[in-house]
């Protein structure tokens, strides 16, 4: 078996209609499955920026960085795997509760630095930034609660210092 | 101040004929209408096909042999779908094209109109790049990108879909268009670096054979790969699609590679200790398992496309670029080594193993095409469709120029052999264009006769009418414990009476001694195209044969002799 690791792709791309269709092509046509995807505009109109993740083999994922970089409206795509760059995520949980265990979970959002965004009779909605591992730190915590619904955006992620990011 | 006004259609075609586009291949609808319009009076030829599919290969033919791309121009909905095929074919190939689709007027798009289809979706895939035109100021710009895209770098297809409400729409014809394509790099700088790393593999090789590819006669590399050969006196292979890029006469010249090629061809690369591929791609016809494929030899690849090298086989160097101007280079890095041995010991490979068939007995499809080859000259131009008398023509048609064999070989789309001999004559009138097809490959575009009848092209048309899909009946026979299955081409027409329905000579040969007589005749026949029907043994087999999913070594060079079962 090859041996599969997780990739974080960022790609500049061209801001036009189809332009997602055309690097979602590289992935499936390998069978690829994308983890997460963030679409964004750039600093310019003219451009966005996807940050892509997917776990292959090196193997098939530098052909199909070859192949990303091949299209005519992909501007770069850079594969970050093994690199440190400043990655973040959001996710919002919202949480069944009770009077009682209200406080509990506030308190251990208080630790990850959460931000409660909506409290109801007996839920509340934490929102938690920071890196992919400390969400799913956060998510552990709070299984022994009921967990109503879970969303999160996907990474982001930026070059260190005068790097670009691709 | 009074601007000067036209149909965005009318615009797009000026653009084209400005470019050196000639010709236009399609047929026309609703949709592209207004583009047919456009060309009522135009300077740009139409050429009116039967059938969508047969004007993609007709633009794809016209490409091949002159280099220059052309028009595929076509109506919405099934107008283009009729277009993937030849979309496909030439993408794999790596032949420039562009293909005009109609669209429905911008409000209906994604409403089920009538004719409409998505086909910029159903495309993404098989095209280099595709557009959709909004807004009509843009096409100018559009066209030109598309062109430059399509004819750069590594060649392909290129969509331009159009709204009738954009290309009906009239525009400033002096509108700016500077091209916008950040994401684009036509060819990268050639790595001096990689350059001598490959000399010096190169100088150090003790039987080296060059693998020579489609690239090398996109680029016009084949005069600086003469010298580079002339000088180290390498063996040369020619793939499918590479052949003619280095002569088929020439005396170090081992023809086709892979699974039907010759056993010297194979035999050198199994006991090279390099293998040099200049604009090949490693093809699977030719490397088998690619963890077994000539594990004793290092690798070498010149490719434009960075995306070819490691793809397949792993190399040792790669040199990505241009391959003239990569061969151009590295000239001056080579210096010539001690081949006479490698050299003598091919040339008894080639000996003790030439190509061969029975010439007594039934008529042969290779003793036709020997024969043709020898009559028409290595400076013919040869097309083909796919099957048996495909790998045939690629084995005896000697072909010494880059541009003269045309055949749909990463594809392998049967029925582009006579409308990719319509659009070579069309790009060159003064050639003599010979379409070797097969009876089965022949029915699927056949409607193109009356294209060929109405433009006088004097094509010649060799039939190879064996009654049988035959290379699907050979992997029957050969591995399938003879269970011909969906193989017999029973209910094929009177091929002779099919051809005089459209106006065309036909001649039929059925023995061996009538070869060469009949073919004359048909040469010599020089009013419009004229077909000859060779009616052939039915049961003959391709060999050699490297079966599929074995390695190189494990080439059948002649037919096991069991008895052949009569179906
Ligand atoms: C469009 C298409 N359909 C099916 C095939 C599969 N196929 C490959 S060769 C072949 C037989 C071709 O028959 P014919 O043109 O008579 O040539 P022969 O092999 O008999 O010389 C077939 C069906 C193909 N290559 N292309
Ligand atoms: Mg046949």
């Amino acid at each position: 078996m090859k041996k599969a690791i997780k990739h974080t792709i960022s790609l500049l791309v061209s801001n036009k209609p189809g332009v997602l269709t055309r690097v979602a092509l590289v992935f499936a046509r390998r069978g690829f499955n994308i983890d997460s995807l963030v679409v964004s505009k750039a600093q310019t109109p003219a451009f966005s920026r996807m940050n892509i993740e997917a776990t292959g083999d090196e193997r098939t994922l530098s052909l199909m960085m070859a192949q990303l970089n091949r299209l005519v409206d992909v501007i770069r795509a850079v594969d970050h795997a093994g690199e440190d760059v400043v990655q973040r995520e959001l996710a919002l949980f919202k949480i069944k509760c009770t009077p009682r265990t209200r406080t509990e979970i506030l308190q251990m959002a208080d630790t990850f630095r959460g931000q409660t965004v909506d409290m109801g009779d007996d839920t509340v909605t934490l929102q938690i930034t920071g890196k992919s591992t400390k969400i799913e730190a956060f998510h552990t915590m709070m299984k022994p609660f009921e967990i109503m619904e879970l969303v999160r955006t996907g990474k982001v992620l930026m070059s260190r210092g005068r790097e670009s990011t691709a | 101040m009074i601007r000067k006004m036209k149909t965005a259609a009318e615009l797009m075609l000026d653009v084209l004929h400005q470019s050196g586009v000639s010709h236009v291949f399609g047929i026309p609808g609703g949709n592209s209408i207004p583009i047919y319009d456009a060309l009522t009076h135009h300077p740009l030829q139409l050429i009116l096909t039967r059938h969508e599919q047969g004007a993609t290969h007709m633009a794809d033919g016209f490409a091949r042999t002159s280099g220059k791309p052309s028009v595929v121009c076509v109506t919405s909905g099934p107008g283009a779908t009729n277009t993937l095929t030849g979309i496909l074919t030439a993408m794999m190939d790596s032949i420039p094209m562009l293909i005009i689709t109609g669209q429905s007027i911008t409000p209906n798009i994604g409403l089920d109109a009538f004719q409409e289809a998505d086909v910029m979706g159903m495309s993404f895939p098989v095209v280099k790049h595709s557009y959709r035109v909004s807004d009509p100021q843009d096409i100018s710009r559009i066209i030109r990108e598309a062109l430059h895209i399509a004819t750069t770098g590594r060649p392909g297809p290129v969509l331009v879909d159009i709204p009738k409400d954009v290309s009906a729409a009239m525009v400033n014809v002096d509108i700016e268009c500077e091209q916008d394509l950040p994401g684009y790099q036509a060819a990268p700088e050639i790595n001096i670096g990689e350059l001598e790393l490959a000399a010096n593999l190169i100088n150090a090789a003790h039987r080296p054979v060059i693998l020579s590819g489609h690239g090398v006669i996109l680029s016009d590399a084949s005069k600086a790969l003469m010298e580079v050969v002339e000088k180290m006196r390498i063996p040369v292979t020619t793939t499918l699609l590479g052949k003619g890029g280095f002569p088929d006469t020439h005396e170090l010249c081992l023809g086709l590679p892979g699974m039907h090629g010759t056993a010297y061809a194979n035999k050198a690369l199994c006991e090279s200790d390099l293998i040099v591929s200049i604009g090949a791609r490693w093809d699977d016809r030719i490397t088998g398992i690619p963890e077994k494929f000539c594990t004793n030899a290092r690798k070498i690849h010149f490719d434009i496309d960075p995306v070819e090298i490691g793809k397949i086989i792993p190399v040792d160097c790669a040199v990505i670029g241009d391959a003239r101007m990569a061969l151009e280079e590295l000239i001056a890095y080579l210096k010539p080594g001690e081949l006479k041995s490698w050299n003598n010991r091919i040339r008894s490979w080639k000996r003790s193993f030439p190509l061969k068939y029975r010439k007594e007995g039934k008529l042969r499809a290779q003793h036709i095409i020997e024969e043709l080859s020898k009559l028409a000259g290595p400076e013919a131009v040869v097309c083909t469709d796919v099957g048996q008398h495909q790998m045939w023509a690629a084995q005896f048609v000697k072909t010494d120029k880059g541009k003269n064999w045309i055949s749909s070989g990463g594809a392998g789309t049967m029925g582009f052999g006579l409308p990719s001999a319509i659009g070579a004559q069309l790009a060159r009138p003064d050639a003599t264009i010979y379409a070797i097809v097969g009876d089965g490959s022949f029915q699927m575009t056949f409607c193109e006769l009356a294209t060929a009848t109405i433009n006088k092209l004097p094509i010649k048309i060799i039939l190879m009418n064996n009654r049988y899909l035959g290379m699907v009946r050979q992997w029957q026979h050969l591995f399938y414990d003879n269970r011909f299955t969906g193989v017999d081409l029973v209910g094929n027409p009177d091929f002779i009476k099919l051809a005089s329905a459209y106006n065309i000579k036909g001649f039929r040969v059925k023995r061996s001694s009538d070869v060469r007589k009949t073919l004359k005749a048909a040469i010599d026949w020089n009013d419009g195209p004229c077909l000859i029907e060779a009616v052939v043994e039915q049961h003959d087999n391709v060999f050699p044969m490297v079966p599929a999913g074995a390695t190189l070594e494990e080439m059948i060079i002649e037919p096991p002799k069991r008895p052949r079962v009569v179906s």
